[in-house]
């Protein structure tokens, strides 16, 4: 079996050490964890985890059903990228007198579709939201002219199924 | 706290009482029907022990000479009792000593409730003194763990962590509270815990799974039962016995499965694993059905997966569903608790007969006997053997005694020879492979079944990692009987660098101290045997004494256990010599 992007996304109570639990049971296997993301979910007081490994699918469903097994963790799941809706965000940090001085600059938020935040005197901040490769390439146009900071999220995603949690969870909101 | 409530709580609230977060802790535990625990004091736990002191005419606490001695003695209790086991212990030290019999419970699946003291909530994060993240530590060997710093928590926390070490599939589970929430006082009611959201202990039956597998096995010629610990502490004892009665099926048992069955059953075929029988290992690369009952398929009992068992349907009753798949994939996944799964199973499994299947186990089973078990019971070379030491006990025990062995060549050796009647007999670190196990863990297992005769089995380098717990045994003069085989090497190792390191025996010859002199030392009944015409003598002794008892056997220095799998190796290629 190959290696391919999948996420994992875990419905849990919101607990302290809970994550420790998690990135331990990647830690036991030796699988990096490329991204996480820990917010909360469609239903109060449950926690929504959304990692992102570069794995096999038998490493994927091992490690799903040991993070499963958790006390505190109500339901997890994996999926490939093609069977979800995902995004990532990422802020650029870029000296405002390139803003004037390289016409380009101006060429590649267009082109990419970012936003300005904000524009100070000494800098001004891109914002853009996209897929993985994309916030790449906007990297890699700008890193020529100067990044004074870069920083990418944990990627966000939805299924584009129906999760079979959505029962479970309005039990839980019903509780 | 509020996402930690626990379901379906029972209506009437008992009427609270004010008292400290330390006696509250006691209440917590009377209240779970313990009467017994082992730990060891220290500053953050203090005021725990001082409600200790005050309810001593309730509980039991039984000071161990080391806080690993504290939760092995637990181990041990859980494992006969199939009652939690309660370790304590302070913080730092005292908790990081705990975490060898906490990784060894997680792994053999042992009810245990470890509880540490911590320093206080304001000192948190300080490095205060004996201050050390056991929760963090603990979190990869814990079924659960949580770090409780208001008294107010005590109550609710203490129901879980019982409810989740003792439910579905049990474990050991940690609970750190900070010296400020014993000191203060909180309402204190009880109310145990019947369930917590999120967690679901015992996965429902498919049914068409099960039927699927009776299919499976009414059609089989060669089917064959391989079973664990599940059926154990699943007390599904008795449904194991049904369906192999009925369906005539040979069964073979996991280290961890051993006395779920009746040793001398006609069709209990042995062990399976690196140093099982030869025909329940090899057999299983010809059996056409495996139905693996509460087992979890461990690298030691596999050897390689690429070559294990691929000519069977496998049907897997687990109640872990992170086992299913893990290691073998598994044609018919029965989810559930052994006894329930096996109930349901029992009526569609029609009666059968494999006398000649059974057949290819017992002739197998002679090639074994004429070539390793004849020679490691009744051998007639000079030097002891261990195994001619466990068929003593066998004699003398009339297959009754609970045995608890510690970890290398003696624990396999106990393990091929020791007969068993009843269940919950065999108390071993399996999975983790503790050495120091056998000495508290006897401890712990003769509180926990006083009208049972429990022999412990260590080798001489396991028994020297926890000897110090002879002080319990002489403190409580806790009868349990203790035998070194005494080979003067960390035999198993020593073996394995004789066959794959070409004899370099790095690190493995050891020059013993007067094993019989130091338990005198804790005025125990002691003796030694260096001659086999000593030997039936001093085991029948030794059982029949009332007293703790220990014995020294000297046996062969560089015996090694046979059958084998090497490490790597199939099922289909153990080596007899």
């Amino acid at each position: 079996m190959e290696n391919q992007w999948y996420t994992i996304s875990v419905y849990s109570e919101n607990n302290i050490g809970l994550l420790n639990r998690i990135s331990g049971i990647f830690l036991k296997r030796h699988i990096n964890i490329e991204s996480l993301n820990v917010s909360k979910s469609e239903i109060e007081d449950v926690s929504k985890f959304t990692i992102v490994i570069f794995a096999t699918e038998n490493w994927a469903r091992k490690i799903v059903q040991q993070i499963e097994k958790q006390v505190e963790v109500i339901k997890a799941y994996y999926h490939t990228d093609d069977e979800t809706i995902y995004q990532e965000s990422a802020l650029f940090k870029i000296a405002s007198n390139l803003l004037f001085d390289e016409r380009q600059i101006q060429n590649i938020i267009k082109e990419s579709n970012s936003q300005i935040v904000t524009v100070a005197r000494d800098f001004f901040v891109l914002s853009k939201t996209g897929r993985r490769h994309e916030i790449d390439e906007m990297h890699d146009a700008l890193e020529p002219y100067g990044i004074m900071q870069f920083v990418r999220s944990g990627r966000i995603a939805v299924s584009k199924a129906t999760m079979p949690i959505t029962n479970i969870l309005a039990e839980f909101q019903n509780q | 706290m509020e996402t930690l409530r626990a379901q379906k709580k029972e209506s009437k609230k008992k009427t609270p009482i004010r008292i400290s977060g330390a006696e509250a802790i006691i209440h917590c535990l009377l209240a779970e029907g313990v009467d017994l625990i082992y730990g060891y004091p220290g500053g953050a736990i203090m005021p725990v022990y001082d409600e200790l002191y005050k309810f001593q005419d309730k509980l039991t606490h039984i000071l161990t000479r080391h806080e690993q001695g504290a939760t092995h003695a637990a181990q041990g209790y859980a494992r006969v009792s199939g009652k939690v086991g309660v370790a304590m212990a302070t913080s730092g030290p005292g908790a990081t000593n705990l975490v060898t019999g906490i990784a060894d419970a997680q792994i053999d699946s042992t009810p245990m409730v470890c509880i540490t003291g911590q320093v206080p909530r304001h000192l948190l994060g300080s490095d205060a003194f004996q201050e050390t993240d056991i929760v963090g530590i603990s979190t990869p060997v814990t079924k659960w763990n949580y770090q409780i710093t208001k008294a107010s928590e005590i109550p609710e926390i203490m129901a879980k962590a019982f409810y989740i070490a003792r439910s579905g599939r049990p474990g050991p589970v940690l609970i750190d509270i900070t010296k400020n929430a014993q000191f203060d006082e909180l309402d204190f009611a009880y109310e145990k815990c019947t369930g917590v959201r999120s967690y679901k202990p015992v996965p429902e039956p498919d049914l068409k799974a099960i039927e699927a597998a009776a299919s499976l096995i009414n059609n089989a010629k060669k089917p064959y039962i391989v079973f664990g610990q599940g059926v154990i502490l699943g007390e599904a004892e008795a449904e194991l016995k049904a369906l192999v009665e009925k369906a005539g099926i040979p069964a073979a048992w996991t280290i961890l499965g051993l006395s779920a069955m009746d040793t001398d059953h006609p069709l209990n075929v042995g062990m399976v694993g690196m140093h099982g029988n030869y025909g329940p290992n090899v057999l299983t690369n010809e059996c056409d059905v495996l139905v693996a009952i509460g087992m979890r398929f461990d690298d030691r009992v596999t050897g390689s997966l690429d070559t294990y068992a691929k000519q069977a349907k496998v049907i897997h009753l687990e109640i872990d569903p992170a086992e299913i798949n893990k290691n073998v994939k598994a044609d018919v996944a029965i989810l559930g608790d052994a006894k329930q799964t096996l109930d349901l199973l029992l009526p569609l499994v029609k009666k059968n007969d494999h006398s000649e299947w059974k057949n290819e186990f017992d002739k197998k089973y002679q090639i074994e006997y004429d070539t390793v078990i004849k020679n490691d019971i009744t051998p007639t070379k000079e030097g002891l053997t261990m195994g001619e030491v466990i068929e003593q006990i066998n004699i003398a025990s009339e297959h009754k005694a609970v045995i608890v062995t510690d970890v290398g060549q003696h624990q396999m050796i106990a393990c091929r020879y020791a007969k068993f009647k009843q269940s919950k007999s065999n108390i071993t670190s399996g999975g983790l492979g503790t050495m120091g196990f056998a000495l508290p863990a006897a401890i712990g297992a003769k509180m926990g079944a006083m009208d049972r005769e429990v022999v412990a089995i260590a080798g001489d380098g396991g028994y020297q990692m926890t000897i110090q717990e002879l002080g319990v045994i002489f403190q409580h003069n806790v009868p349990v009987k203790i035998v070194v085989l005494n080979n003067d090497h960390l035999g198993m190792v020593r073996q394995w660098q004789e066959l794959f390191f070409e004899s370099r025996y790095a690190s493995t010859v050891m020059t013993n101290p007067d094993f019989v002199k130091i338990a005198e030392g804790y005025h125990i009944k002691s003796r030694r045997v260096v001659e086999r015409s000593d030997l039936k003598d001093a085991v029948t002794e030794m059982i029949a004494s009332k007293d703790p008892y220990f014995l020294e056997v000297k046996v062969e220095k560089e015996d090694n256990v046979f059958p084998m799998i090497p490490s790597g190796a199939s099922v289909s290629d153990i080596r007899l010599k």
